[in-house]
């Protein structure tokens, strides 16, 4: 009872997260649409207190409970902050959305805690079971959250598009744990690793096991060729869950790619590395030269997703320490700079309809100068430009490549991030020397504004203090 | 006698049956539905054979949480599906090409 | 002293910030009340770190403030270098800034743009204070860069002008002729040095003075020259030196107070600043400070002489800038750079008032802005008319005035350098007493003597401008007249102490100081050199022709019309400029971009490649079919594909 009492106290933020997304979910049972204010709130607590709660368990090092199930570490405390950080803002960004559509309800704040849940356990698994638990948690509630406003035609096509592939891809994923059990006898991370250390299982069988794994994970992150979801579900799903999926189940990937590829299959190191670099590579050449062809601005930011996708699996490539932080760093750098892509297109849409094409920016630098400022600046940053921080995050990322000895690989990356400009650029080019086909003036609620300003004033912060994050990430990943 | 590798070869045709249904079935999404159960199964089946010739519990414990979990997965999977065909008045697969490119 | 250091730094930019970003609501007095408390919190706080470096010259230090990034061992970062030459360009940037900014209030008090305009001088003021304390030369360049950024911006402030649009761009293209030349310096530091910190740059340059540096193949350059060199040329275009000069009057364009700050006290001082910095470097090469001699003395003269033929009275001050600047270049060029310091801190408080006493008239005419209108202002607008009068004296180095003592000096330093070209120098720059005596009189006399042609018209209407105008006119005042007072210890003292370097055979300084005893002696001392009786005659010689005989002046333009053309078109820069690089280069840059870009470049390589790309984009987003069981097959093609390359 004692050990029990205690492992419970280790993993609290997640049971506090249980019961609040439990609590905003009944509320939205038993009282409808008009507790639409109250439910939002009370997520926004819950996931204040819940930061709070991982902040306050410190982990300066590696503690296990439930039977080495569950691991916290200064990673797991990492992503679990920067993944409340993100819904809360994701949250902000895509109430006025939804309220304009009159879509919105309680329900939709239980899915985003349920996911965040999902995302939670996943950064503590340390274990096959609580993988695959927190996975699915994750991944069911974004399968749901697409398909959320319920009378949209290309919503449903994107949603089932988006189960099935996810369906497919998890299948894969547990094929591949249930061949590396049956090689290891454990479903614990720390003990496959330490049969694999120790004796040298059937190689053959192994790199079989491990590529279904591989594929579970690039699906997740979305990398090429496994990738056909992302342009569909972000072009289909309503702007505000797409924003929330460009976000924190990256953070989830993230963690979930070290989690597996560092602690449990290290030994695997050479094997996983080969499949990585197809991957990347892959995924760099074909998100930018794909993304250039996009007309739809959503799908083109889609298809950057799936180029920076591969900078955060170059980061993991070379499987050194620095590597994994630079890694960490590119994933939280991106995710503040999609929040802010999808925010200033969350706002910009009216009532009647979305701002999906890349056309309706033109002229923004005269009807909302300072959103397309923010759209310049984040642009400038997601391209690469040097001297935005989004140049610093692929600086590290290449850093630990050469650092490393993938040469090649760094300069096609930096070959097709030059190409990858190109279409950024074009959106900067719609905003500053194009008229506006139609005059049509925003008025954006102040909440969203506020948020987007923080939003994009941190992207100018960090160019201006790397440092601070990337010791962070440095000292998390250490 | 009945060995482990019978055991892992029946999954693996199931699994591959599964996935094969998912790319070969052009007509009915509810096929690719029962197809990803296929291959769930197959999963369940190489969890459970290896379990017991490893003497180890913990294969079938997890087979007890991924039978849940694809319940839920089922359950949200054929939502989507209703609405969808609110939406559409069709589930055929070869209609879903909308979004594409 | 940290925290000092970068409260002055940030407290402008705050100010700026908060101006520039939500200058609508908190309206022009919220604009122009965050403003100024920041740069008067910089001005404050820059007297403390003053006082405590002053009194106690141990408290000179390097201060690392933040590393911002590293790239191959090279640190980048931003810090900060206390010592006596620092602080003294603290000073004077805060105080001329903090003038600048109440003077604002006045002159900009009708313009739609008031917010903005208090956001860009305080975002000047922070640029100036980075380039100024900066310890390295990457921050120096951010600086350098940003206060060009700002003046720009400011050049073209009234950007519905085709003329300030016009301004605006010469400005930019100059300029960037001394960035690349700045860079490259920088770049060679980098080379040499191995380093881009001040202090680990200086220690070593003793040490590198013998180093070459391969400009061409077989052509070797000693490594200090080739470094000062290029250095030079981004001072040259930043101070405006001639042939680099042509930015400057052509800048007058923006309002008044930015003439003030930004052209006349602070900006086009950096050049100066930056040599004096670097003299460390810059004493190891004779050839470098030769070149510098010659440069600022020929700027001295002849920038000089065109004053007297300019009608526009703030083209009048841009002149005599640009003629000052070349006293102080001149003085850099004699290793006097205590001196060169001296008089850009004397002479930001008398052209800055200069300055705005034009611009108070301009302000009081309506904007008119031509000086043949103007006439019989002493009654008027007492205030202005006797602190422009100080001002005036001051500039022409009126014994016992500010400028007096700064100037004579510099005549002096250079009568001792034993540079080639000293003595060509030394001519010019004495020669240029006369003529500055001449067109600051000229303007004077014709501005606020005499009458107007059109009394009664426009002058009965004429009011003294308000307090917010004439009371930094006051302030402004009194240092140029006191400010001559520091030379004792500034120049000939050990005020600078290690912040300045000079070597031995470069005795100027050393010379002067053995000739000096006090500061009475010093006025004596000047009535015995040519420059004083100059300076008289070139008075008298305005009173004479403006005041007395005006005929004469008419006559003049008519009797010299050769002399008197050439001056009005500025010797012809502007047409040489315009025929040799914007027509030449046009006429090669056409041949350039119809063969090389269009065909080649664009053709072949950016458009071809961006066709290519394209085109493959197009194709590829084919496999994007939309199908899922496309897409549920690919998956299986990528599964194969990793088990066969472990495999294979």
């Amino acid at each position: 009872m004692e050990s029990l009492n205690a492992d419970v106290l280790m993993a609290l933020p997640e049971v506090f997260m249980l019961a609040a997304a439990s609590v905003v979910l009944l509320i939205g049972l038993y009282t409808g649409r008009a507790s639409e204010t109250l439910a939002y709130v009370l997520s926004l607590a819950a996931l204040i207190t819940t930061a709070v709660l991982v902040y306050s368990t410190s982990a300066s090092s590696e503690s296990f409970a439930f039977g080495g199930m569950y691991l916290n570490d200064p990673l797991a405390q990492a992503i679990k902050l920067f993944a409340c950080v993100t819904v809360a803002a994701v949250l902000m960004y895509a109430r006025p959305y939804l309220q304009q559509r009159a879509r919105i309800s309680a329900e939709f704040y239980a899915l985003g805690l349920f996911a965040t849940l999902g995302t939670l356990v996943m950064a503590s698994a340390h274990n096959f079971v609580l993988i695959y638990l927190g996975l699915e948690l994750l991944s069911l509630c974004l399968y749901a959250l697409v398909a959320f406003v319920r009378d949209s035609r290309d919503a449903s096509e994107a949603a089932i598009k988006y189960f099935v592939l996810g369906a497919i891809a998890s299948g894969m994923l547990l094929y591949g744990m249930s061949i590396m059990y049956g090689l290891t006898g454990s479903l614990d991370l720390a003990g496959i690793n330490a049969y694999l250390a120790q004796s040298g299982a059937n190689r053959i069988a192994l790199v079989f096991a491990l590529a279904f794994i591989v594929v579970g994970l690039a699906f997740k992150f979305g990398a090429v060729p496994f990738h056909m979801w992302v342009p569909d579900v972000y072009q289909g799903a309503p702007t505000a869950i797409t924003l929330f999926i460009a976000t924190m189940p990256k953070l989830a990937a993230f963690v979930m790619a070290i989690r597996l590829l560092n602690y449990g299959l290290q030994e695997l190191l050479a094997d996983w590395q080969q499949m990585l670099m197809v991957l990347t590579v892959l995924s760099v050449v074909f998100g930018n030269v794909i993304a250039i062809a996009q007309t739809n601005i959503k799908r083109m930011l889609a298809y950057s997703a799936i180029s920076h996708i591969g900078f955060i699996l170059l980061g993991i490539l070379p499987g050194t320490d620095f590597g994994y932080a630079a890694a960490l760093f590119y994933t939280v750098i991106y995710v503040l700079m999609a929040a802010g892509t999808f925010g200033v297109l969350i706002l910009l849409g009216d009532r009647e309809r979305e701002m999906d094409r890349l056309v309706d920016l033109k002229g923004l630098a005269k009807t909302s100068p300072w959103f397309a400022l923010i759209m310049m600046v984040l642009m400038f940053s997601m391209a690469g430009v040097p001297l935005t921080v989004g140049f610093y995050a692929k600086l590290y990322v290449l850093q630990s490549l050469v650092y490393d000895g993938w040469l090649s690989v760094a300069v096609l990356a930096v070959v097709m991030s030059v190409v990858g400009a190109f279409y950024y650029l074009r959106v900067v080019k719609y905003m500053y020397f194009d008229e506006a086909d139609d005059v049509f003036q925003v008025q954006p609620s102040g909440l969203a504004q506020a948020v987007l300003s923080v939003n994009g004033l941190l992207v100018v912060a960090l160019f201006i203090f790397p440092n601070a994050l990337l010791n962070y990430c440095v000292q998390v990943l250490g | 006698m009945i060995t482990l590798t019978h055991f892992l070869v029946l999954g693996a045709i199931l699994f591959s049956i599964g996935v094969a249904g998912i790319f070969l079935n052009r007509k009915n999404v509810i096929l690719l539905l029962m197809a990803i159960e296929l291959m769930l199964l197959a999963v369940n089946m190489n969890f459970v054979a290896f379990s017991h010739y490893l003497d180890d519990l913990a294969g079938q414990v997890f087979v007890f949480f991924i039978l849940t979990v694809s319940a839920a997965e089922a359950a949200i999977g054929l939502a989507i599906l209703v609405v969808l065909y609110r939406n559409r008045r069709t589930i055929n697969v070869q209609d879903l090409e909308t979004l594409r490119g | 002293m940290k925290i000092l250091c970068l409260i002055i730094v940030l407290a402008p930019l705050a100010g700026a910030l908060i101006a520039g970003l939500s200058g609508r609501s908190i309206g022009r007095a919220g604009a122009h009340w965050v403003t100024i408390t920041g740069v008067a919190l910089s001005f404050l706080l820059s007297l403390v770190v003053f006082k405590q470096v002053i009194l106690d010259p141990a408290a000179s230090m390097s201060i690392d403030v933040y590393r911002w990034a590293v790239l191959g061992g090279l640190n980048l970062k931003v810090g900060f270098l206390i010592d006596p030459l620092t602080v003294t360009m603290m000073l004077v940037v805060t105080f001329v800034s903090l003038m600048v900014h109440i003077y604002t209030i006045g002159y900009m008090h009708d313009d739609p743009g008031y917010q903005r305009f208090f956001a860009y001088i305080s975002l000047f003021t922070f640029s100036m204070l980075m380039l100024v304390m900066s310890n390295n030369f990457l921050q120096l360049f951010f600086g350098w860069e940003a206060v060009g950024l700002v003046s720009y911006l400011l050049i073209g402030f009234w950007y519905t002008r085709e003329s300030a649009i016009h301004a605006n761009l010469k400005a930019f293209l100059v300029n960037r002729v001394g960035d690349f030349g700045f860079l490259l310096g920088i770049a060679a530091v980098l080379a040499v040095f191995g380093s881009l910190d001040y202090l680990a740059v200086f220690s070593q340059a003793p040490g590198a003075s013998g180093q070459t540096i391969a400009i061409a193949a077989g052509i070797e350059w000693p490594a200090m020259t080739v470094i000062c060199l290029l250095l030079f040329v981004g001072a040259m275009a930043k101070s405006a030196q001639v042939p680099l000069h042509v930015w400057l009057p052509d800048s007058m364009e923006g309002p008044t107070p930015i003439s003030a700050l930004i052209h006349a006290a602070t900006m086009v001082t950096a050049g100066i600043f930056m040599v004096a910095r670097m003299s460390p470097l810059f004493e190891f090469s004779d050839v470098a400070l030769s070149v510098i001699l010659v440069i600022g003395a020929l700027t001295a003269f002849f920038m000089g002489l065109v004053g007297i033929v300019q009608n526009d009275i703030k083209r009048v001050v841009a002149y005599s800038t640009l003629s000052q600047l070349g006293y102080m270049t001149v003085a850099l060029g004699a290793s006097a750079y205590s001196i060169a310091i001296f008089h850009l801190f004397t002479h930001a408080f008398f052209k800055a008032l200069l300055f705005l006493a034009a611009g108070s008239v301009i302000v009081a005419l309506h904007h008119e802005q031509d000086m043949r209108k103007m006439g019989g202002l002493r009654e008027r607008m007492p205030v202005t008319y006797w602190t422009a009068l100080i001002g005036t004296l001051a500039l022409v180095g009126f014994p016992g005035f500010s400028g007096f003592f700064s100037k004579d000096a510099i005549i002096e330093a250079v009568h001792y350098s034993n540079l080639p070209g000293a003595g060509l120098a030394y001519i010019l720059v004495t020669a240029g007493v006369f003529i500055t005596a001449f067109y600051s009189f000229r303007l004077l006399f014709l501005t606020f003597h005499g009458e107007s042609p059109d009394r009664g018209k426009v002058v009965g209407r004429i009011t003294e401008s308000p307090a917010v105008i004439t009371v930094p006119l006051v302030l402004l005042a009194i240092p140029s007249v006191f400010a001559g007072l520091f030379i004792g210890p500034l120049v000939f003292g050990d005020y600078f102490g290690d912040s300045l370097r000079v070597l031995d055979h470069h005795g100027a300084v050393a010379e002067l100081q053995s000739h000096y005893h006090g500061l009475g002696s010093f006025i004596v001392h000047g009535f015995q050199g040519p420059a004083v009786w100059l300076m008289f005659a070139g008075i008298l010689s305005a009173w004479w022709v403006y005041r007395r005989q005006p005929t004469i002046a008419d006559l003049g333009k008519r009797k010299l019309r050769l002399l008197y053309n050439v001056l009005f078109y500025k010797y012809g820069f502007d047409e040489l400029y315009q025929g040799l690089f914007a027509t030449g280069t046009h006429r090669v840059g056409t041949v350039c971009s119809s063969f090389g870009d269009r065909m080649l470049i664009d053709g072949l390589v950016v458009n071809g490649f961006a066709r290519a790309v394209n085109w493959c984009s197009l194709r590829v987003r084919n496999v994007q079919s939309g199908y899922l069981y496309h897409y549920a097959f690919t998956m299986i093609l990528g599964l194969l594909v990793l088990l066969g390359i472990r495999y294979l």
